[in-house]
């Protein structure tokens, strides 16, 4: 009586086998059924926003005093190390003395026939010799940086910045070489010792990382203008390329205005009134 | 005839396979730090996640939020207990940091024990450094 059939033996290994193979369905469902909420990630209420983000440099209202705050304000906010910055000896024993051609920078001071090389006309007009002409990441359309880059560490965000991701920076300086506008600073050596006063809102980098201008992207999160802009005293607007309406449209449409390098293509989104 | 050089011989052996044994009955043995939360940090109750999903789980969450910080511009969080959060490490109140303070006490004192060694402050800056 006890000896089972060879049919009813399979009968009950089929059952074994669909209750087996329907396990794994059955916990699927259960879990997906009482799923908590979902995190959701989004921006501060606050945030600015464009289509296009772009910056109009108005060189007449610049002189040389505003030219040297809106550098410096960048770069302290920004935690840009500065090379004549006399090292702590407490803090950082043994920092090796300084190379000069190492310099970091965001910002700076450029002399009009070396921002505008193309430009440079036989006699140009007399005032261009002497204006400050500000120099900073273009923020171009078709930016090179971005192609050359292998870790995609440089991309370009939607709205049209140029942004990095220092975390990804393997420090090839692939887009050093590719930059036109010598936009891009390699960080040869840690920069902390030469931050005089280290600012908390943003990370300093490391040593072996490129960085530039990122537009002040950490500000137009917190809906708040660029440094740049706040010091420049109404010299600089950064505003949408793409609004018709907007104030860097409406200066570009009353006022002659022109780009670095032009003719190579990159299309750059910071225009300097002349 | 070997007898007793055979038992001496698997005695030695015997000692010396549990090494170990008489290592650790000799030296004390550290238990895994705990982090210490700070007065804030006790006081929201609420992290991101559970306490248990935190241990197991914070550097993913860290890599996820720098990501979305970075290339999506989004630094909001809101958790899946309803609590927004500040995606950022070490700035503002709503931070990592913002609550739980004291960097050396609560990140450190873990990863020194397992002998981890994140990058994360050769950048970031905690305000205690600062000072």
């Amino acid at each position: 009586m006890m000896e089972k059939s060879r049919r009813s033996f399979l009968k009950v290994a089929g059952i074994a086998a669909i209750g087996l193979g329907a396990a794994p369905a059955m916990t699927f469902s259960a879990s997906d059924s009482h799923g908590t909420a979902q995190a959701v990630k989004g921006k501060n209420h606050e945030t600015l926003t464009a289509h296009r983000w772009g910056m109009v440099i108005d060189t007449n209202k610049l002189n040389e005093e505003v030219a040297a705050n809106i550098v410096k304000a960048c770069h302290k906010a920004h935690n840009v190390p500065d090379f004549n910055h006399e090292v702590d000896e407490d803090k950082f024993p043994n920092t090796r003395p300084v190379n000069h051609k190492q310099e970091v920078k965001w910002i700076w001071e450029e002399e009009f026939h070396n921002a505008f090389p193309d430009k440079e006309d036989e006699f140009l007009a007399e005032k261009f010799k002497h204006l400050p002409f500000l120099a900073t990441c273009n923020h171009c359309k078709n930016a090179p940086c971005v192609k050359a880059c292998p870790t995609q560490a440089t991309f370009k965000r939607a709205d049209g910045i140029v942004l990095m991701d220092f975390h990804r920076c393997i420090g090839c300086r692939f887009c050093m070489a590719a930059c036109p506008y010598g936009s891009r600073s390699f960080n040869f050596r840690d920069p902390r010792p030469f931050i005089g006063e280290v600012v908390p809102e943003f990370p300093t980098r490391t040593k072996g990382v490129v960085e530039k201008c990122n537009l002040c992207a950490e500000r137009l999160a917190r809906g708040k203008q660029p440094h740049c802009v706040e010091a420049s005293e109404g010299a600089i607007v950064v505003g949408d390329l793409e609004d018709p309406e907007s104030e860097v449209r409406v200066l570009l449409n009353e006022n002659y205005s022109i780009r670095r390098k032009q003719a190579l293509g990159t299309e750059p989104s910071v225009y300097y009134v002349v | 005839m070997n007898k007793n050089t055979i038992i001496a011989g698997l005695v030695i052996f015997v000692i010396a396979v549990l090494t170990p044994v008489w290592f650790n009955m000799v030296t004390t043995t550290q238990a895994a730090p705990e982090p210490v939360l700070s007065a804030k940090a006790k006081e929201a109750k609420k992290c991101v996640l559970d306490k248990y999903e935190m241990r197991a789980n914070h550097m993913s969450l860290l890599d996820e939020w720098r990501d979305s910080v970075v290339r999506d511009a989004d630094r909001l969080y809101t958790a899946e207990n309803g609590h927004t959060f500040n995606m950022s490490l070490s700035t503002g109140e709503n931070s990592c940091l913002g609550c739980h303070e004291d960097k050396e006490k609560f990140c450190d004192s873990c990863h020194t024990y397992a002998s981890v060694d994140p990058y994360c402050w050769e950048c970031h800056t905690t305000p205690k450094e600062i000072q």
